[in-house]
């Protein structure tokens, strides 16, 4: 089908397909490669593909800033997929500036990260592997920000899990890795089955409500083309919508007493839940560390975990619809912002530390969609890639630099052998603690305000709750934030003096230039309009989330109060990495050691309960699969006790049976039995015959059938 | 074309199929049936003109007068029974088989002109070939690949079947 | 009566059972595959006629295509299968004969 109202861009077809060229190239001819001819050969397709993706999305975008905003958006149908009745699903590619944006991230992101792999990947035996995948992942990633329609998303979605798990585990031999890569993967399942009920729903609660549709009132809604059909088009749904009395019906269907679009809603936002590690299903994240740095760099921190955000957003006119979905999104955020930083305090694995704050940092980008601010929660989700990538490479620089040791009370003292490294580090610090003109800054705040302004919340004392979690959390992330940067850089260097660490290969210190560059300043393109400047990143976004904006509500509150509540942030953010230095700096201060000898049970109790995470694995370990494993118990027990004894009664009857009915059978039937058999002997030597082996037999007599049939039904029908 | 000369032209064909098709079947010789194929082949491919059928027709005379039937006196030749005309076609079974497909004969005719069929108010003549080209390059796609798929196959299939093996000679 | 459908069907109908009959009757087994060949030739004046006067589309057309590659397909690996058994079972290759699969 031909959407004459879009702009055709064919080259946007290249853009997920340029990594896949990789990823094959990589996974054919890899191993023989690297084997003859040395790494040179993998690496530079690897990353020369993404480049290219990156080349085509800035073009795309060049060419959408030229379009009107109302229709600005691209579109390329690759080729027709499913025609299955009036269901039409095609492998069809759709930016508008939300997918812009989403694949500038992922591009961008992407290539530098594959370009700092060359130095950190460096000498592995499964170098070509290790390309492949992240090639492949790419292309998932695109695939998902760009596909129109839910089926191609749910083939990125998919697709992206897959590799997140391939990378996971990608050092396969040891156990651990392996099993976290598992753990990834069947705790994503769940998410994964919320989000696909959540399209069935989606897609059979839209055919339902367009049945009331009546075409007579046609004229009145829009000129283009309007469709009657349940549509898996995202587009499409969001257009049938707008119809008054689709809309009408589509709200007020209930199924089980339940609203229909809010069942739709909890249903994709527990997908999201899983692909973006948010309350109850984030156990997975932490442990996915076990891949390589760069993975966690890419997947686990800059894109894939912000595909739940994207899809919030990419169905924002779903969720508005529904106040208590949106309160459900908001509040699960808000409560794993500050949770999971909580879990930061005494976390020593400096990977480790990372993934709980990007935990937390999701929780406010499902704050910032939850309350409305749609533009500002993927605001929030391109500074973050930013700053949370440059982190994970600083810290991948960090572990390679210290001959892989990620403990970080073996660390202290990096910043004179790591200068590059240490200054990266230092800005995404700022960055992700919302220092006055960091990227960080604008981001965070403007979803704070944008929480606290909320009318819709169905909480007591609305937005402020969300909020104030956020806030604490804030408090929490600045603190974490430069413990794990006093711990790792200032102070001696202690462990083994006889190795010193060196500072990276250019590669990779490179790379943590431009993202550290970027922590600082990427920023600026959406700073708030209480400055009175243009808020470009918002004007930007506008256009995609017009059809929602009016259902968001909000408390209108004065300029005053938005000033004192920036002021607010600000001095959480200094509070948080004051405390910090006077804890950590140097490790002069005693105070942190003594507080963890202590064996007062005030500090033990807290101290061990976040320690342990909130013993949350424990819990699932002792409930949900304690629960699966007795089950496999009982069932044995089941099995052994009645099943068999059944079965053995069932033999022991039958011996018996047998016996009595072996006696009669000797003596009566007998006789009858030798009868019938030699009569089946003898008919079985006549019917012999019939089986020639010759073909034409055979035939004539399926012939005389088929025809005798075809007379009878002439005759009797 | 007017109906008189179309009708005509159709009869004509249709003559030389049936008698060269029954030459097929009741010839004594393999090689005269072999022959008698050509007839009818080429006498299909004119029906195919008739139904507007352009590019159907030249394929059934490439495929099946080039290749089929020089595949078909391949192996008749190949056959060493062939020197001995007289039994190199015997048949068998005349009168049981001739009464079935008398049957069936008459059974099909029955069917094919009694039945309603759907039919076009006009019929149209017009050159097929490009239509067929853009059917095979989108609706018919798959099928346009699993066929090339499997003529890979048959190839090769053949080609193992045929061969000698090494143990036997 | 001008010449219709009806016509193009009992054309079909004859090709059919002629070679139907040779199939039948035929003790050489490449006579046996001339028969195939004709009932495969037949089902394409179907195919062709039908789409001429019923549909007017392109449908059967492609069908006839599809038929004529697999009855080319079809020819060749019969051939070698008769080849084959023609040096296996001692130069023979009379159907009522080769009734079963081992000498």
């Amino acid at each position: 089908m031909e959407h004459a109202a879009f702009q055709q861009f064919v080259y946007l077809f290249w853009i997920p397909f340029f990594p896949l060229l990789g990823a094959v190239y990589n996974g054919l001819l890899g191993s023989a490669l690297q084997r003859r001819l040395g790494e040179k050969w993998i690496h530079a397709p690897a990353i020369v593909f993404p480049m290219l993706s990156f080349i085509i999305t800035i073009a795309g975008f060049v060419k959408l800033t030229g379009l009107d905003p109302h229709s600005r958006a691209l579109y390329c149908n690759a080729w027709s997929w499913l025609h299955i009745g009036n269901l039409n699903v095609d492998i069809a590619f759709w930016m508008d500036p939300l997918g812009a944006v989403m694949a500038f991230v992922v591009t961008f992101v992407g290539t530098l990260i594959h370009i700092y792999s060359i130095g950190y990947m460096r000498n592995d035996p499964g170098y070509w592997r290790f390309f492949s995948y992240m090639n492949l992942f790419m292309f998932s990633m695109l695939i998902l920000v760009l596909g129109d329609n839910f089926l191609m998303m749910f083939i990125g979605w998919e697709g992206v899990g897959l590799c997140s798990y391939l990378l996971i585990g990608f050092w396969y031999k040891d156990e651990k890795n392996a099993v976290a890569g598992m753990k990834a993967f069947i705790v994503n399942r769940v998410g994964d089955f919320g989000f696909i009920i959540g399209v069935f729903l989606l897609f059979w609660g839209l055919g339902f409500s367009l049945e009331t549709f009546d075409s007579s009132s046609l004229a009145t809604v829009t000129s283009e083309e309007t469709h009657l059909n349940s549509s898996l088009v995202i587009r499409e749904i969001e257009e049938s919508l707008q119809i008054e009395s689709v809309h009408e019906a589509f709200t007020g269907k209930k199924i089980f007493g339940f609203s229909l679009v809010t069942l739709i809603c909890v249903c994709l936002f527990v997908g999201a839940m899983g692909k973006s590690a948010q309350i109850p299903l984030y156990v997975w994240l932490p442990d996915a560390m076990a891949g390589p740095t760069p993975v966690s760099a890419l997947i686990h921190a800059a894109t894939m975990v912000t595909a739940g955000v994207y899809m919030v957003a990419r169905l924002h006119f779903l969720f508005a619809l529904s106040p208590f979905a949106m309160t459900w999104v908001a509040l699960f955020g808000a409560v794993t912002a500050l949770y999971a930083a909580t879990i930061g305090f005494f976390q020593y694995d400096i990977k480790k530390v990372l993934a709980y704050s990007t935990i937390s940092q999701l929780g406010y980008m499902f704050i910032g969609v939850g309350v409305g601010a749609f533009s500002t929660g993927i605001f929030h989700l391109m500074t973050h890639a930013f700053f949370k990538g440059c982190l994970f490479l600083s810290a991948g620089s960090i572990i390679i630099g210290c001959h892989h040791q990620q403990d970080m009370r073996k660390m202290g003292g990096l910043k004179t052998y790591m200068p590059v490294t240490r200054w990266a580090y230092l800005m995404a610090c700022f960055a992700i603690a919302g220092f006055p003109f960091f990227s960080g800054f604008f981001s965070k705040d403007e979803i704070l305000w944008q929480a606290f302004n909320s009318k819709d919340m169905m909480l007591p004392g609305g937005g402020k709750i969300i909020w104030l979690l956020g806030i604490v959390g804030a408090l929490c992330t600045s603190f974490y934030m430069f413990r794990s940067y006093f711990m790792t850089f200032t102070g001696e260097y202690s462990e083994n003096p006889h190795h010193v660490p060196k500072e990276s290969p250019k590669q990779m210190t490179c790379v943590l230039v431009i993202l550290g560059f970027l922590s600082i300043f990427s920023g600026f393109v959406g700073m708030p309009h209480l400055w009175h400047v243009h808020n470009l990143f918002e004007t930007w976004m506008e256009p995609v989330f017009e059809s929602s904006s009016s259902l968001i509500a909000s408390e209108g509150y004065t300029h005053t109060l938005e000033w004192m509540l920036m002021g607010i942030s600000v001095a959480v953010a200094i509070i948080g990495a004051w405390v910090a230095g006077w804890l950590y700096k140097n490790r002069e201060n005693p105070l942190p050691g003594k507080l963890l000898a202590s064996k007062k049970q005030i500090i033990r109790i807290p101290y061990n309960l976040i320690y342990n995470k909130y013993y949350v694995d424990e819990i699932y370990q002792h409930t949900i699969v304690w629960l699966i494993m007795n089950l496999r118990l009982a069932l044995d027990w089941f099995d052994r006790k009645i099943i068999d004894q059944l079965v053995d009664f069932a033999g022991t009857a039958g011996r018996w049976l047998g016996r009595f009915a072996g006696y009669t059978d000797e003596k009566g039937v007998d006789g009858a039995v030798n009868a019938t058999s030699d009569m089946v002997i003898f008919s079985g030597l006549k019917l012999v015959t019939i089986q020639t082996g010759k073909l034409r037999n055979y035939l004539g007599v399926v012939l005389a059938g088929a025809i005798i049939l075809v007379i009878a039904n002439y005759l009797f029908f | 074309m007017s109906t008189v000369i179309y009708n005509v032209i159709f009869y004509i064909l249709a003559f030389f199929v049936v008698i060269s098709a029954a030459v097929v079947a009741f010839s004594k010789n393999i090689v005269r049936s072999a022959f008698a194929m050509v007839v009818t082949f080429l006498g299909v491919a004119g029906l195919f003109v008739l139904l507007s059928a352009d590019f159907i027709a030249v394929t059934q005379l490439l495929i099946y007068v080039g290749g089929i039937l020089v595949l078909i006196l391949f192996a008749v030749m190949l056959s060493s029974r062939v020197k001995e005309i007289k039994i190199s076609n015997l048949s068998v079974g005349y009168f049981p088989g001739g009464i079935i497909i008398a049957l069936l004969t008459l059974l099909l005719i029955y069917i094919g002109v009694k039945t309603p069929w759907q039919k076009l108010d006009s019929v149209r003549f017009e050159p097929s070939t490009s239509a067929i080209g853009n059917s095979l390059l989108s609706n018919y796609l798959l099928p346009f690949e699993m066929i090339s798929v499997l003529l890979l196959v048959g190839l090769i299939g053949a080609v193992v079947i045929a061969r000698r093996k090494e143990d036997q000679e | 009566m001008s010449v219709g459908l009806s016509h193009f069907l009992t054309i079909g109908a004859v090709v059919f059972s002629l070679g139907l009959f040779c199939v039948i009757t035929r003790r050489n087994a490449i006579g046996v595959l001339m028969g195939v060949e004709l009932i495969l030739n037949s089902a394409n004046i179907n195919f062709l006629a039908f789409s001429h006067f019923s549909s007017g589309t392109i449908d059967g057309h492609l069908f006839a295509l599809f038929c004529i590659v697999l009855a080319a397909l079809e020819c060749a690996v019969a051939l070698a299968i008769v080849l084959a058994v023609f040096r296996n079972f001692d130069k023979v290759i009379d159907m009522e004969q080769l009734t079963t699969l081992h000498k």
